[in-house]
């Protein structure tokens, strides 16, 4: 490993850290008076919406797909989760153990949903395929309706309240991360190919079907782990939840974020997670309020407000690093700020 | 039709043909194409060249017949196998990843050569450095070998013409192929960019021993550089032979020009 990765990676820890430290600050410090609980409630919400719209990315932007459905990986997991705390409570763990695990059933449970989904669907492309989805996510949320482990189409409720906004954070992070990481490998670049030409990439020696059918997996795992902090976070939930509406609010925060750009999913998530908490007397236009705000990014910024720009810390501070140069010495010289993009 | 008196050929297609619905697209095609030989196959608009390679590529599933690279049977293969076994090709009309960047277009097509899984890709350990760290180096060689070198990160998308070409050419290399199937390389190309192009083609075939089966309709091109010519009409074969032999061939003057008056008045009354 060169050390300018090395570098880049303690970079980035330092500022994931550094924004959870403000967090942290902003809560303890009570400045938000007896407003910190619900704060703290709100920025939850942005955390698992941000890990539910980010994995919707990898399909949607990565992937160049449409999925219609990811709500029904969400309360896959939703369910697998909230059912394996519930079996595991009062067996001695500590809470966050006990939440890991119960994020990971649901994560693995949303995936093997995914594998059974994507062999079958991914057969097909754009129009179709978003069809297929939602039919998908409808069967999900039938089946949860009827079975009995999950309340039968009543509430689920007593779920323990295992989410909290400091373990949230950095499962989110984490998260993300490994998201990110998927995108700059191997997969992610064979199946940005795919996107891309699907018969040039099968003409270079790639599996298309496997390769979709992967990150359609991990795009449902991590919908799965975002649909086990909901769980954990409601405490009660009903199959209803998970219906077709909620598929389309994930896919058009997606849309506004920026289609492919991780960056726009995470502050497209925690704005629009966010907003209808802060402007609760309007909660009934919020469908409303989305529909606009997508006709409007689609007519001057089809790719999404960040289109597939990606934020980069350390490259911001190499910018800051070559100002700084640059005024030593006198004179700029914008080409020489034309730096090559990372290889790996 | 003989490989040139050569041992086993790389590639064998007996009879091979499709139909869609009434039509013959290819009608029983047979061809031999011997180690690092260069074979042209020609033909009018519509003759079926493409076809051809579509089916042995994969894209297409052959209705009748059957074709084997070096002696294993490849029908009913999937295309990411068949390129897996040593058939690459390029599109006549450019297929590149546009979007990606010109390294990441060649590093694709090298794939399943990488070993590294999920759980080296999302911790980047040292196995995915090492692995990434040759699969870039192979990539920058082959680069250099179509001339883009410098080009790596500009979008494939935004290269002039010739060069993307030149870029599919990398990428079809990239698979480690024994074969390689080029569909009208030289289409749109002004004639240094030709000159360029059949270098880099000598070049290749030279250094990695491959056999070149090549779609071209620039006749010069095609005379100057195949060793074997096949001339394809309505999906069946009308002539195969050396160049020279080609380009005396009645029935492909024919194919290509049409008969003359006297002929087909004659061909009208014998009728």
């Amino acid at each position: 490993m060169e050390r300018r990765v090395k570098i880049s990676y303690v970079i980035n820890f330092l500022g994931v850290l550094g924004v959870f430290l403000l967090f942290v600050l902003l809560f303890e410090s009570r400045i938000f008076g007896a407003a910190t609980q619900y704060i703290k409630g709100i920025c939850t919400t942005a955390c698992y919406t941000i890990i539910m719209v980010a994995s919707l990315n990898l399909v949607v932007g990565c992937m160049g797909e449409f999925s219609l459905g990811h709500a029904g990986f969400v309360s896959v997991g939703a369910y697998a989760s909230a059912i394996v705390s519930g079996a595991l409570t009062g067996k001695g763990l500590p809470d966050l153990a006990l939440f890991l695990i119960a994020l990971l059933a649901g994560g693995i449970a949303a995936g093997i949903t995914g594998v059974l989904v994507g062999i079958p669907a991914l057969r097909l492309r754009g129009d179709y395929l978003a069809i297929v989805t939602v039919a998908f996510a409808e069967i999900i949320r039938v089946c949860f309706c009827n079975f009995s482990i999950t309340g039968g189409g009543k509430t689920m409720s007593g779920i323990l309240k295992l989410s909290d906004f400091y373990w949230c954070y950095w499962i989110m992070a984490a998260c993300v991360a490994v998201m990110y990481l998927y995108i700059r490998s191997r997969f992610g670049r064979t199946v940005m190919a795919i996107r891309e030409d699907y018969i040039a990439a099968s003409a270079s020696g790639i599996n298309v079907t496997y390769y979709k059918v992967l990150t359609f997996t991990v795009a449902a795992f991590f919908a799965g782990v975002g649909g086990g902090i909901y769980a954990h976070y409601m405490t009660a939930m009903i199959p209803t939840n998970f219906n077709f509406m909620y598929s389309a609010e994930l896919l058009s925060e997606v849309i506004i974020g920026g289609i492919g750009s991780l960056t726009g999913s995470i502050i497209g998530a925690a704005f629009l997670s966010s907003l209808p908490e802060m402007m609760r007397q309007f909660s009934q236009y919020r469908m409303l309020a989305y529909s606009v705000v997508l006709i409007i990014v689609m007519i001057f910024k089809p790719g999404g407000i960040f289109g597939n720009w990606e934020f980069s810390l350390v490259r911001i501070l190499h910018r800051a690093k070559k100002k700084g140069h640059e005024k030593a010495e006198g004179g700029v010289q914008p080409w020489k700020q034309l730096e090559r993009k990372s290889r790996y | 039709m003989e490989a040139a008196g050569k041992k086993e050929p790389i590639l064998k297609v007996q009879n091979l043909g499709i139909q869609f619905g009434g039509l013959k697209a290819v009608d029983s095609f047979n061809m031999e194409i011997g180690e690092s030989e260069l074979v042209g196959l020609i033909g009018p608009n519509g003759a079926g060249k493409t076809t051809v390679f579509n089916l042995i590529t994969g894209v297409y599933k052959p209705t009748e017949g059957s074709f084997y690279l070096n002696g294993q049977r490849m029908n009913g293969k999937k295309t990411h196998q068949i390129v897996d076994s040593g058939i690459a090709r390029t599109f006549q009309n450019i297929r590149l990843f546009k979007k990606m960047s010109v390294i990441d277009n060649v590093k694709t097509a090298m794939e399943s050569k990488l070993s590294y899984g999920l759980f080296h890709a999302v911790f980047r350990t040292p196995v995915y450095w090492k692995e990434e760290k040759a699969l870039t180096e192979r990539a920058e060689e082959l680069l250099k070998i179509v001339h883009l070198s410098g080009m790596e990160d500009y979008e494939a998308g935004n290269l002039p013409y010739g060069q993307q070409r030149r870029l599919e050419i990398a990428r079809a290399l990239a698979t480690d192929m024994k074969l390689l199937l080029l569909d009208e390389p030289a289409a749109g190309m002004n004639p240094t960019e030709t000159e360029e192009l059949l270098e880099i083609i000598h070049f290749i075939r030279n250094e990695f021993k491959i056999s070149v089966l090549l779609i071209e309709h620039d006749m010069s091109l095609v005379m100057k550089i195949c060793e074997r010519i096949l001339v394809l009409d309505f999906g069946t074969t009308i002539a195969i032979g050396t160049p020279e032999e080609i380009a005396n061939d009645t029935r492909v003057i024919e194919a290509y020009l049409g008969k003359e008056d006297e002929e087909v008045e004659a061909d009208a009354k014998s009728e």
